[in-house]
């Protein structure tokens, strides 16, 4: 099943071959998602800033390649880090001059975390992040307290599990302990 | 005054409360009575620092199209004096002890929430993307201090006595959310801004069912201690200031 999300980057990955073509430019929107590909987010290594949704499309422009990227958090210090990673492989990928341009709207969310990182997530520790989708329902809020999903231990696969800090090792994810297997690990907050 | 003009007023006080209470947590670094806390408050003023850039951002595109010309975020942040600041009072005020901090923050996150619901809605589009994305990281803040003002008030004896008298302290500050100048009254009547008044009734029953689950009492309503988003501030923004600035004012422009 392909999620409106893919249809979009499919759609914008085959408007930038028809212009790659046009342009007579030899590096094509595959190469170039690939490269792309090669980016590891600076705090979640495992996990690539295509896979977590970091990059929303590219284009071809009359001056070059245009990479949009959109930032998790607000404050996301590895934002930095990141356009320069994108840069220095679209380089080797041979694109020089890509231009990087941060978009805001609509906002990141963790639903757009691609199946397989979610499991590379899980293999490496964290707890993938549940659906983000009804969190904040910015046209009717209720800031009233909502009851906590249940988040299942990345080692042992139990329920049984505990909030210990709201924030972790990054703004992105919570500490939690596993009542069963003992173990603290973090979670992937739903955003 | 102009749209514009009510606009860039709007926008400094969104983002000077916003960096005036990162600075605030940001003076708990290594001091968190827990490593945890110590870690999730600098987290929380990391999310504050990144949308008061933003909105610092936009602020200085409203100031070129004004002006002719527009300030960047550390001209912002780094050259203005006490009486330029637009932050609300709550934002400045001491850490005080842990209960202190929390209440602050309580009171501040429910109001914030709030607030960057309805701006998500601006008529304005980069007032509401920019909100629309605040709105995400608001509500993990305000969920936690939530959690804290219920463990706390409704901990020990001592935790308790301490929550309230926080609360009963910083109450006072609370009410200058919900006061709108001119300003803010015509940005909401053309739909960019919030309307302050109708933020107070979902505010209050947000407050009043967490005060009621960490069995504290809510305050008697009291004198309103006003002035901040016109620039009249308490005697601690000049001091947080004094710190937060120095460098730069010191050595103009000084980089990494």
């Amino acid at each position: 099943m392909t999620t409106p999300e893919q249809e979009a980057l499919a759609a914008a990955t085959e408007r930038a071959d028809r212009v790659a073509e046009r342009g007579g430019v030899h590096v094509s929107a595959d190469a170039i998602w690939e490269a792309l590909g090669r980016v590891p987010d600076p705090e979640i290594p495992v996990v690539s800033v295509v896979e977590l949704g970091i990059v929303r499309a590219i284009e071809w422009t009359a001056t070059g390649l245009d990479v949009r990227v959109t930032p998790t958090y607000s404050g996301c210090p590895a934002t930095e880090l990141i356009v320069q990673g994108i840069r220095d492989a679209l380089a080797q990928a041979g694109v020089v001059d890509a231009k990087v341009t941060t978009v805001l709207s609509p906002a990141w969310t963790t639903d757009w975390i691609a199946p397989e990182a979610r499991a590379k997530l899980a293999a490496f520790g964290i707890a993938p992040p549940g659906a983000a989708a009804a969190r904040v329902d910015v046209a009717g809020i209720s800031p009233l307290r909502r009851a906590r999903e249940p988040v299942a231990c990345p080692r042992c696969g139990s329920t049984q599990t505990a909030l210990l800090a709201q924030f972790g090792s990054t703004a992105c994810k919570a500490l939690y302990r596993c009542e069963a297997c003992r173990e603290p690990f973090d979670y992937f907050k739903p955003h | 005054m102009s749209t514009d003009a009510h606009l860039l007023e709007y926008l400094l006080r969104l983002a000077d409360s916003d960096l005036v209470l990162a600075q605030r947590l940001g003076e708990w670094v290594g001091k968190g009575p827990v490593i945890e806390e110590d870690i999730a408050l600098t987290n929380v003023g990391l999310d504050l620092i990144g949308q008061a850039r933003l909105w610092y951002g936009y602020a200085g595109e409203v100031e070129a199209r004004l002006t002719g010309e527009g300030r960047d975020e550390d001209q912002f942040a780094f050259r203005r004096d006490a009486h330029e600041f637009r932050n609300l009072l709550l934002a400045e005020q001491p850490n005080g002890s842990y209960a202190d901090t929390i209440a602050r923050q309580f009171l501040f996150d429910q109001w914030h929430l709030l607030a960057l619901c309805v701006l998500a809605r601006s008529s304005d589009a980069r007032v509401a993307e920019v909100a629309a994305k605040g709105a995400k990281e608001a509500a993990y803040h305000a969920e936690r201090s939530a959690d804290w003002v219920i463990r706390l008030g409704d901990g020990t004896d001592e935790s308790h006595r301490r929550m309230q008298a926080a609360i009963d302290e910083l109450w006072r500050y609370a009410g200058e959310m919900f006061v709108p100048d001119a300003a803010e009254i015509a940005l909401a009547e053309a739909g960019i801004g919030a309307d302050a008044r109708a933020l107070q009734a979902p505010w209050d029953a947000a407050v009043d069912a967490v005060l009621a689950e960490a069995t504290l009492a809510r305050p008697a309503a009291g004198h309103v201690q006003k002035g901040g988003k016109q620039g009249r501030h308490t005697e601690h923004l000049g001091h947080l200031l004094a710190e937060m600035q120095f460098l730069q004012r010191a050595y103009p422009d000084a980089r990494w």
